[in-house]
Order: structure tokens, then C-alpha cells, then sequence
């Protein structure tokens, strides 16, 4: 089954491979949402009461070395496999509106890609958890080099020498971890991690290597570059989906493996997570560029995911794991309504736009919720989720959720600058006035997205209830659970 | 009627007027009559209902002790589920009366007041959620709900204050209103998270009537070695709600900037949801408050505040020309008796008046509003008359009414710039605009607190006697301070009050435009005049036992309020014994403040080209300007977040960060060179096999080329085969 669901897209990429160019599109979105339906079958039969890995299926790779090809699933990663399998035909559909060149090849990294982040997130083998992080990585460069924008060639090299300083650091880290644990297999080092719970070295390597994915300040500035240079299916891909394989890699393997240096080093992290708030809002206040804007306002939202990382409590650590679903709807829905304005008018200074409101009324009323959404509005999915994480967080730090919670001051602070220097007043420049609405191609895009985070911020009860058994399982096998 | 049937009909009364907001925004938002219409009845389902239920409970003795409602669970949070749910108190029960039909009033309203706008429909959209959130916080029996429907506020109001968005004052009005309740908002929330963590629920009646839970939250010190108690720590975080909502200093500063949306906005906002939302949600938490302690620090902040912000807004109000400023200073001010009120333990009393302000203040506004909409009248009609030199008035009343409250808008219609709300431009109106003026003037003397006949005079005059008792009988200091403050507070409010309606409506008209405003529609004036019943009357629902006259015959209606809303707290408030110096005080201050504004505006009214009186103040500009604190929010908090903004990513990311990479980079290009050497001797003719695979992979393939990724893919597959041959040897 989960082979079954993370091949799909790749048995889609050779497809695409072969095929007509003007088929590339359909025969993509086809198999994305093939492993979409599988997914949600995955849910369907997924047993919530259940803590450990589900679906299991393990096969010897090479057993010298103790590497096995492993897949499983557990309430954690179930939630981040679907949002994968989500938001994937949403890019792919989006993307029939911005790429024209080289079809095949775009449509074949994209589905590669797909692949790539479902084995990130499905791997409980180490030495397969990188190899998939790789090929989740590679292909994200050649679409910013191919198919970004005009400074895509500096974008797409800063982020292949981030990506590969926390690669090699990981790659390190997995191998001594493998070699002196005689093997490379997930749950077998975690029910024995005595050995290695307080061992800061390896903590390190792993939480540097995955800080630069999530990421946490300061590895973040390669971020709004390569969103910035990114085509719009891309940049969603990004902030909703390979951002989250960084969080979910602190959880996985900080936590789970190394407890003891987990507790030592929360205050830490907990001390960047906020700086990474408070810091990524004020930037992103001051941006014209409406992209780059977004891409600051992860780096904001990404540190509310880690404070709920490194609360290390039950409420924090489901926060966490709601919120990057809830990251990956509101952010990858704003870098569509982006998409949608810069397809129109092929830029993103938010001084050229004003007064699109009137000219665009449905446009302004989905882009202001998917900002509200954003900005933490209660009955929208932000809220819930950092509403969670503060409460998770405050148990451990009072003051640093305190600085957090302001975080939320600065959101809407920069989100409703955004939507009143796009929408509100006047327009503030002719090429405005023959602005159209959207069409239906682009309501469906983004619709799905709005639905969600609708209904997250209605009644999140399900999503919690099948993640928590996971969650207590994770801190009791990890020795936090008494904390 | 059942507990069943009445908890049925609390799930179901904010329900309404949100579905008519989803309706109206998905499917009848192209029809005007019908929206407007679909909005109407709602609100009156909603306020069906609520009567209903109030009416099923008012006389209920120990409501407050178990109120009636039902819950759910909603979110899973650890070990607990945080349940949701709804409830009627005593407390919720009199706003279950106040809030609809006030609501329901500014509805009917706008159907008059928007006819002419082209954006009717999603006006009527956002006043339906903004209706159907308050009532939801009303009915909310715990803080997340609360919170929620909150915010949602804060959302209605940011889309109804910047509802002309085309302006810049109008969307910047909205943004600082949200932004500026949102700083207090956190510390609500930051309140919230400490209760939850603290109790494991937030339900109202299992915190605020547990002796238990009150007990050991004013046992635990507070976090942080604040060196107050946890219930101290709790309330003030949640009074920091209550002064971003309830535009309390320091954050009253958005309240009358909010006056940029359309004028039945302006009533929603002042009287019955937003602000009014601030008071309620303390006076809910006044048993914490009480938990922590008589002397805490909690209780004198909220006194402190409110007695400060009570004198601040009365003070400016005095100085300003914009009807509608004039008012929204009032409310600012009133807002702060109300606090004050809390901060001395005068719960029925703040609870009290916030019930009074409620209508008098509705009925303000919505009057305001029909002044401008006759002056505004009144100047189109002139000024038409006098560009096409013939006046055919009817032809063009839909110009006229197309001008209101978005007269910036049409600004380049008009050779000067004209402004409608401005009380200098009236004068007068009294003949011309009769039903505007009595409503007018009933709302006003409430306001000022004019003795025996309006509602004002009763609910104030209960916060003197507190204030009186506490401070000067009993000799607490807070009280004694804040009786102080609030009586040269009243005398002021008054005294603006006075000067307010004689430069509206007496005398002769100071401008062509006055001189030919016209009365509103019945759609607008019904309303006001059901307000001015209510600005006169509603007093009498608490009437003091042993008042001279008035208590008994009231019989056993007297402390009607207090008998009922009192049932919610763990101790009953003893009574106070009827004491006649505070009653002489709110009556010299109210007759006195008036008398004063008589003689100053009503003997001789302003002469159009007259300077105002209180221009020769010394004070006046610091009054007229608000106290500057705009401007030094601008100083101290706007521009070095926009300085610290503007350079963070350019010093920051690029300077430091980005050049540490560099650097990085340039050390790991020498070492990568080392690794070229080795590599050109002796891998060269593996990687260039590797390099002709890649080479055949196919066409797609081959579109990748590029020399620099072959580089770096080739120097990461390197690396890689050197380190696990590294550690290959290392662990053997």
C-alpha cells in the first residue's frame, strides 16, 4: 500500500517521460491524484488507537550494512502524506497556467518530486529516508533553475549549497548512527536509544541539517530567495510540502532518537523559534515584493512549528504537526492567489496594484481569507493550531509564548498591509483597469484549499484524535512523556 | 419553557443572522431588496429567540448559580478535550435582551440609511456576521468561544470600518482598529492559555463559580516570580482584552478613527457588540478578580485605567467639531466609568450602565447619522441649485443620497470641499429636522445624566454611590480617587453633551446647507424613536430599594438588575444603604455641566464665521489633538517597526548572514578544488561515464544539461563515496 502510494507518481513521471508533450499535464495530474485516492484510502483503513507504525512493509536492501527498505506509517506522518498528496494535483492543475516550455520534463520533476517527499515521509530506514530527502531536493533545483524567474540561476545555486551543507551533515550523522547501532533501521534504534539519547553531536548534525529545510533562523535566507525565483507551483510545493519534510525530521529522529539532548538543547531551540517569528514578521512587513513577503511570513509561521516541536509536551507536539498541514493550506493557497495576479499582470510589486477589489471582487474575498487564515482568524485553521502550539509552549516557557503570542500581532500587521496595497484604495497604475476576475481554472485551484482550512478551523477534533495516540506513544518510547 | 427547548434556542440564536451573512456573500449578492430583506429577518429570528429565552429566565432566582445550556466537545488537547457550549446566565440573559434589539434596530436603519449605496448588499453581509458573532459571545458559556466569536468581531468590524475602501483614511481606520485590538487581543489570549493550563477548562461557570479552582489560582504565585498571584496574573491579561475591545487607554486610539465607516456602524460598534463585548467579558471574569484579592494589583489597574480613561475621553470630546468624534470620545469615556466601576467592585453598577449606554448610545449615533444624511441632503440640494442655476430636487435624489459618509469619494464633485459631519457647518436643525432633534436630545440628556427621567442618571448615579461608599465612607483610596475623577468627568460629559446639541440643533443655520437639511426617512426615525423609549426607561430596571420616591414605587421591581445579576457572583454584594451626598453630586454635575454648555452655547448661539468658545482655551490644541497620543504611538512604536523592518533583511540576512555563507562558500570552493585534483587524476574516467549516462537518459533529460549542476552533482556524489569510505574504515 505504501509503495503502492509513493510510486504511483513515479510510474507517472515515466510515463510523462515518453509521452506526447500536450499529454504531460493530464497524465500528471492523473497520477497524482491516483496517489491522492490511495491516500485517503490509507486513512480510511488507518487505526487511530494504534501508537506505533501501520502499513508496515520491510524488505533486506543490504543487509551487510543492517539497511533495509522499510516503509510505515503512524499518526504523525499520515497527516503530512496526505497533505502531499493534496496539495500535488493542486500544483499540477495551477501549473497549466504558468508553464509553457518543456512540458514533459517539468511534469516528469514534479511527479519525481512527489515520490521523493512521500518516501521522506513514509521511510523508516535511515539510509532510504536519504536517499529519498536527495531526490526530494534535486529536482526542486531544477525547477527553480529551468522554469524561475530572473535571478533563478543565483536562487536555485543558494539553495543546492544549503540543501547540500544539511545534506552531507545528515549523511554523516545517519552513517555513524547506523554503523555503531549495527543498523539503519528507525524503530529499532528508537526502542534502543539509550546509547545515543544524550548524544549532542548527533543531535546537532540532525537538527542543523534539518533546521536549514524548516527553516529556522538563521538558515533561512535562502528561502524567500528561492521562492521568489520560483514558478508558482513550485513555491506552493515548497512551503507546503518540502519545508514540512525539516519539521517532520526534528520530530522523527531529534526527538525521537535523542531525548535526553532534545530537553538539553529546547531552551535553544525554543529561543530561535521565536526569534524566527518575531523576526521573519518584521521582515516581512517591509517587503514590496508581495512573493517575497509570503516566503518571510513562512519563516514566521515555520518558528511557531518549532516552538510546538520543542514544548516536547503531548499539546505542543500536536499543535505542531496541525500546523505545518495548516502551513502548508494557507501558504501554498497565498502563493496561488499570487500566482494568479502575476500571471495577469507579470509582477509582484504590491505599490502597482490598489483598488483590485473592485475590479476583482471574488479574487479580494479569497485572497483575504486565505490571509486571515494566515493571521491566526479563529474559525479558519491558523488559529487552531497556533492556539494549540501557545498552550503546548507555555507549559515549558511562559515568556517566550508570551513573545510568540505578539507574533500574531505582527502577522496581521503584514497580511492586511498585503491585501490593503493589492486590493483596497486606488489603483495606482492603468495596466490595472483590464484586469478580469478569475476564471473557474483558478477557482478550482484554490477552492479545495479554502474548503480545508474551513474546515480545520471548524472542528479539528478528527485530526487531533487520529494523531494523538502516535504523539503520546512517540513521547512515552522517548522518556518525555512525564515532562 | 424546557431546559432542553431553552439550550435548543441558545445553539440556534446567533445562527441566523451568520447564515444570512453566507447567503447573502454566496448567492444573493447580487440582489439588493432581497439581501437587505434576508438580513432583516434573520436579525428579528435571532431576536425572537432571544426573548424567548429571556423572558423564559429573567425571573429565575438562581440562575446564577445553574445556568442553562449544553456542550460539546471540540478539541482534543492532551489528556483533556476542551468542550464548547452555550449557556444563559443572568449576565448573558440581560445582554440576550439588549444586543438583538439594538441590532435589530440599526438593521432597519440601514435599510433607509445604505439605500443608495452601490455596495448594499455586502453591507448588509458583514453587519449580519458582526450581529451573529456578538450574539454567539453572548451565548458562549466559556473563554474559547468567546475568543473566537471575538475576533470575529474585530474581522466585521476591520471590513465595516474600511468599507469604503477606496478611501485612505476609511482602510486605515480599518487596519488600525484591527491592529490596535489585536496587541490587546494577545494578551487575552496569552490569559486564555494561562487559564487552560492552569485549570484544564474554560468554561465560565466551572472556573468563575468554583470556590475550589478561584482558591487555588489566588494560592499559586504567578509565573515569571511576577510576584502576584496566578488569578491577579490571569485577570489582568484578560482585562488587556477588555482595553484593546473596550478602546480604554492605552489603546483607545482606533475608536474614533472607526467613525470612517458608514454611521449604522458606528452604532454596532459603540453600543451593541464590540466595545460593549470589552465590559462584558470582564464583568464575566469579575469573580477572578475578586479571587485575587480586594487590594491586588489586578483590581487597581482596572480602576486606575478606567477613571483615567473616563477623564481622557471627556476631556477631548469637548474640544472636537466632528459630530460623530464628539460621540465616539464620549463612548470613550463611558467605556472608562464602566471600568472604573469594575476596578472599585461595582459589578452591577459597571453592568448597569454598560445596559443605559447601550441604548442612549445607539440612539446617538444612528441620530448623528440622520444629521448628517439631512445636511448632506441639504448641501446637494444647494449646491445642484446653484451649478445648473434650477432646482429639480426630485430627479436627483438618489445623487444625494449616493454622497453620504462616502463623501470623500465624491470630493471632486464639490468646488469646496464641504464636510457634513462638521458641527460648525450646522445650526438650527431643530426646525428642520424635528424627530432627529428630540431623540437627539433624550439620547444626550442620558448621557449627560439628567436627573429622574433618563436612564443615565439612574445607572451613573449607581456608580457614585459605589465609588462614594468604598472611597469616602469606607476609606479606600482607589475609589476615593476614582469617585473624584468620574464626578469632574460627568460635570465635562454634560457640559459637552450641552454644547454638542446647541451647536447642532439651536440658533440659526450656519450654513446654506442646514438651512435646507431635510428630515430622514420613517425607516431611520422608527428606530430612533424606539431607542428614546428605551434611553428613558430602561433605567427603571434597577432602581434603588430605598430611593426617596422612585424606590418605592417601584415596589418590589426596585434592584431588579441587582437582585438578578448579583446571583452570579459566589457572595451576594451587600446593598448599600441609600446615602444622599453621591445623589446630589451626579445631579449637580449633570444640571450644572448643561447649565454651563447653556450658557456658553444656547443664550447666544454661534454666528456662522463665530469662533468656538473653547478655542480660547490655552488647553485647546492639546485637547483638539487628542492628547498627541497618535502621534507619539507614531514616534515610539509605528516607525521604529518600520526602520527596524526596512533594514532587519538588508543588515541582517544580507549583510551578516549572507556574507558568513559566503564566506563559507569561498573556503568550501578550495577545498572542493583539492578535491578537483584528486578527482581529475583519478576519477575522471568514472565520471565521465557518469556524465554519458546522464547524457543518454533520454530527451527530457538532455534538456536539463547544464554543465554547473553536473558539477555539483558530481562533487555530492563524490563526497558522499568519501565519507562512507571514511567511516567505513573509521567504525571497522
Amino acid at each position: 500500500m505504501l509503495s503502492l502510494i509513493t510510486f504511483v507518481p513515479l510510474a507517472g513521471a515515466a510515463i510523462v517521460a515518453f509521452a506526447p508533450q500536450r499529454l504531460a499535464r493530464v497524465i500528471a495530474l492523473g497520477a497524482s491524484l491516483v496517489a491522492f485516492a490511495l491516500s485517503l484510502a490509507l486513512l480510511a483503513g488507518f487505526d487511530a488507537a494504534q501508537a506505533g507504525y501501520q502499513f508496515v512493509e520491510s524488505a533486506p536492501w543490504i543487509p551487510q550494512f543492517g539497511i533495509g527498505y522499510k516503509m510505515g506509517v503512524d499518526g504523525i506522518s499520515v497527516w503530512l502524506i496526505l497533505l502531499t498528496t493534496f496539495i500535488f494535483p493542486i500544483a499540477l492543475w495551477f501549473s497549466g497556467e504558468s508553464i509553457r516550455e518543456r512540458e514533459r520534463a517539468y511534469y516528469a520533476l514534479m511527479l519525481l518530486m512527489e515520490t521523493a517527499t512521500l518516501g521522506v515521509f513514509l521511510a523508516l530506514d535511515m539510509f532510504l529516508f536519504y536517499v529519498f530527502w536527495e531526490f526530494a531536493l534535486v529536482p526542486m533545483y531544477f525547477i527553480i533553475g529551468l522554469w524561475g524567474g530572473e535571478r533563478r540561476a543565483y536562487a536555485s545555486v543558494k539553495f543546492f549549497i544549503y540543501t547540500m551543507a544539511g545534506s552531507v551533515l545528515m549523511l554523516i550523522a545517519i552513517l555513524a548512527l547506523g554503523i555503531s547501532a549495527g543498523t539503519f533501521d528507525l524503530e529499532a534504534i528508537a526502542r534502543d536509544n539509550g546509547a545515543f539519547a544524550a548524544n549532542t553531536l548527533l543531535f546537532l548534525a540532525f537538527a542543523i541539517a534539518f533546521a536549514i529545510k524548516v527553516p529556522v533562523f538563521p538558515f533561512h535566507t535562502w528561502l524567500p530567495d528561492a521562492h521568489v525565483e520560483a514558478p508558482t507551483a513550485g513555491s506552493v510545493i515548497l512551503a507546503s510540502v518540502l519545508l514540512k519534510m525539516g519539521s517532520y525530521g526534528l520530530i522523527r529522529f531529534n526527538l525521537q532518537l535523542f531525548p535526553e539532548a532534545s530537553a538539553a538543547f529546547a531552551p535553544l531551540m525554543i529561543a530561535l523559534a521565536v526569534i524566527g517569528i518575531l523576526y521573519g514578521a518584521a521582515v516581512a512587513f517591509a517587503q514590496s515584493d508581495a512573493k517575497k513577503l509570503v516566503a518571510y511570513s513562512s519563516v514566521s509561521h515555520m518558528g511557531y512549528i518549532l516552538l510546538g516541536i520543542f514544548a516536547l509536551n503531548q499539546i505542543g507536539i500536536q499543535g505542531a504537526i496541525l500546523q505545518m498541514v495548516n502551513h502548508g493550506l494557507s501558504t501554498g493557497g497565498l502563493f496561488l492567489i499570487i500566482g494568479f495576479i502575476y500571471e495577469r499582470r507579470h509582477t509582484r510589486e504590491m505599490n502597482r496594484f490598489g483598488g483590485l477589489w473592485a475590479k476583482m471582487p471574488l479574487y479580494g474575498a479569497l485572497a483575504l481569507i486565505l490571509a486571515l487564515s494566515s493571521a491566526g482568524l479563529p474559525a479558519l485553521n491558523g488559529f487552531v493550531g497556533e492556539f494549540v502550539i501557545l498552550q503546548g509552549a507555555f507549559a515549558e516557557n511562559p515568556l517566550a509564548t508570551a513573545f510568540a503570542a505578539f507574533g500574531m500581532v505582527l502577522s496581521a500587521a503584514y497580511l492586511l498591509t498585503m491585501f490593503q496595497k493589492i486590493f483596497l484604495g486606488e489603483s495606482r497604475d492603468p495596466a490595472n483597469d483590464a484586469l478580469r476576475d478569475l476564471n473557474w481554472r483558478e477557482v478550482v485551484s484554490v477552492a479545495p484549499l479554502i474548503v480545508m482550512c474551513f474546515v480545520i478551523g471548524l472542528y479539528a477534533a478528527p485530526f487531533f484524535n487520529l494523531m494523538s495516540s502516535s504523539v503520546t506513544g512517540l513521547l512515552t518510547g522517548a522518556g518525555l512523556a512525564m515532562k | 419553557m424546557s431546559h432542553e427547548t431553552l439550550t435548543t434556542l441558545l445553539w440556534l440564536a446567533p445562527l441566523p443572522p451568520i447564515l444570512a451573512f453566507a447567503v447573502i456573500a454566496l448567492f444573493t449578492n447580487r440582489y439588493r431588496q432581497t439581501s437587505s430583506t434576508i438580513a432583516v429577518l434573520a436579525m428579528i429570528a435571532s431576536l425572537v429567540m432571544s426573548f424567548i429565552v429571556f423572558f423564559s429566565v429573567w425571573q429565575m432566582k438562581d440562575l446564577g448559580k445553574k445556568p442553562i445550556g449544553g456542550q460539546i466537545g471540540w478539541l482534543p488537547t492532551g489528556e483533556t478535550v476542551l468542550n464548547i457550549g452555550v449557556a444563559v446566565d443572568p449576565l448573558g440573559a440581560t445582554f440576550l435582551f439588549m444586543v438583538p434589539l439594538a441590532c435589530t434596530l440599526i438593521f432597519i436603519y440601514s435599510v433607509g440609511y445604505m439605500s443608495a449605496d452601490p455596495r448594499y448588499t455586502r453591507f448588509f453581509a458583514y453587519l449580519s456576521l458582526f450581529a451573529g458573532s456578538m450574539m454567539g459571545l453572548v451565548v458562549s458559556d466559556n473563554l474559547l468561544t468567546l475568543f473566537i466569536f471575538w475576533e470575529l468581531m474585530g474581522f466585521c468590524s476591520y471590513s465595516l470600518i474600511g468599507f469604503f475602501y477606496q478611501k485612505p483614511s476609511a482602510y486605515k481606520a480599518a487596519v488600525k482598529a484591527f491592529m490596535t485590538t489585536r496587541v490587546g487581543d494577545m494578551l487575552l489570549l496569552l490569559g486564555m492559555v494561562y487559564l487552560y493550563a492552569q485549570t484544564g477548562t474554560l468554561n465560565f461557570h466551572a472556573i468563575l463559580r468554583s470556590e475550589e479552582v478561584l482558591k487555588e489560582l489566588a494560592a499559586t504565585p504567578a509565573v515569571l516570580g511576577l510576584g502576584i498571584s496566578a488569578a491577579g496574573l490571569i485577570a489582568i491579561l484578560i482585562f488587556g482584552g477588555t482595553v484593546g475591545k473596550s478602546a480604554q487607554w492605552p489603546l483607545h486610539v482606533w475608536l474614533p478613527d472607526a467613525m470612517e465607516g458608514p454611521t449604522p456602524v458606528s452604532a454596532m460598534i459603540h453600543a451593541a457588540t464590540m466595545v460593549s463585548a470589552g465590559i462584558f467579558m470582564l464583568l464575566r471574569f469579575f469573580p477572578l478578580l475578586l479571587a485575587a484579592g480586594e487590594h491586588s494589583a489586578a483590581f487597581t489597574i482596572v480602576g486606575l485605567i478606567g477613571a483615567f480613561t473616563a477623564f481622557l475621553g471627556a476631556t477631548i470630546a469637548v474640544a472636537q467639531y466632528d459630530i460623530k468624534r464628539v460621540l465616539a470620545f464620549s463612548t470613550i469615556s463611558q467605556l472608562g466609568f464602566m471600568v472604573a466601576a469594575v476596578g472599585i467592585g461595582a459589578y452591577v453598577a459597571a453592568a448597569f450602565h454598560l445596559l443605559t449606554h447601550a441604548f442612549f448610545k445607539a440612539l446617538l449615533f444612528l441620530a448623528s447619522g440622520s444629521v448628517i444624511h439631512g445636511v448632506e441632503h441639504g448641501h446637494h440640494h444647494v449646491s445642484h441649485a446653484h451649478h445648473s442655476g434650477h432646482a429639480s430636487h426630485s430627479g436627483h435624489g438618489d445623487d444625494a443620497h449616493n454622497g453620504h459618509d462616502a463623501h470623500g469619494e465624491h470630493a471632486g464633485d464639490d468646488a469646496h470641499a464641504f464636510d457634513p459631519q462638521d458641527m460648525r457647518n450646522m445650526g438650527g436643525l431643530r426646525a428642520r429636522m424635528p424627530i432627529t432633534f428630540v431623540t437627539f436630545l433624550i439620547g444626550g440628556l442620558a448621557l449627560a445624566g439628567f436627573p429622574f427621567i433618563t436612564a443615565g442618571f439612574w445607572s451613573k448615579d449607581e456608580i457614585f454611590a459605589d465609588a462614594y461608599y468604598h472611597g469616602l465612607v469606607k476609606g479606600n483610596g482607589l475609589a476615593a480617587l476614582v469617585f473624584v475623577v468620574l464626578v469632574v468627568s460627568a460635570l465635562l460629559t454634560a457640559f459637552y453633551t450641552m454644547r454638542q446639541i446647541a451647536m447642532t440643533f439651536l440658533g440659526q443655520p450656519r450654513t446654506e446647507a442646514a438651512a435646507h437639511a431635510t428630515e430622514s426617512a420613517p425607516t431611520m426615525t422608527f428606530p430612533l424613536i424606539v431607542l428614546a423609549v428605551f434611553a428613558l426607561f430602561i433605567g427603571f430596571i434597577n432602581i434603588p430599594k430605598d430611593f426617596p420616591i422612585f424606590g418605592a414605587l417601584m415596589g418590589d421591581g426596585a434592584f431588579w438588575l441587582k437582585n438578578f445579576i448579583a446571583s452570579m457572583l459566589l457572595e451576594k454584594p451587600e446593598p448599600l444603604a441609600f446615602n444622599v451626598v453621591p445623589v446630589l453630586f451626579s445631579i449637580g454635575v449633570a444640571l450644572g455641566g448643561l447649565a454651563l454648555g447653556w450658557l456658553v452655547y444656547a443664550r447666544n448661539p454661534l454666528q456662522a464665521g463665530q469662533t468656538d468658545p473653547v478655542e480660547k482655551l490655552p488647553m485647546f490644541n492639546f485637547l483638539y489633538h487628542r492628547w498627541y497620543w497618535d502621534e507619539l504611538y507614531r514616534k515610539i512604536f509605528i516607525n521604529p517597526l518600520q526602520a527596524i523592518a526596512d533594514n532587519y533583511s538588508r543588515v541582517v540576512d544580507k549583510g551578516v548572514i549572507d556574507r558568513i555563507l559566503e564566506g563559507g562558500y569561498a573556503l568550501g570552493a578550495r577545498v572542493t578544488q583539492g578535491f578537483a585534483e584528486f578527482d581529475r587524476v583519478v576519477i575522471t574516467g568514472f565520471s565521465d561515464a557518469v556524465g554519458r549516462f546522464f547524457r543518454n537518459l533520454g530527451d527530457w533529460g538532455r534538456e536539463l544539461q547544464t554543465g554547473q549542476v553536473q558539477n555539483y552533482l558530481l562533487s555530492g556524489l563524490i563526497m558522499v563515496i568519501a565519507i562512507l569510505v571514511f567511516f567505513l574504515f573509521l567504525f571497522q
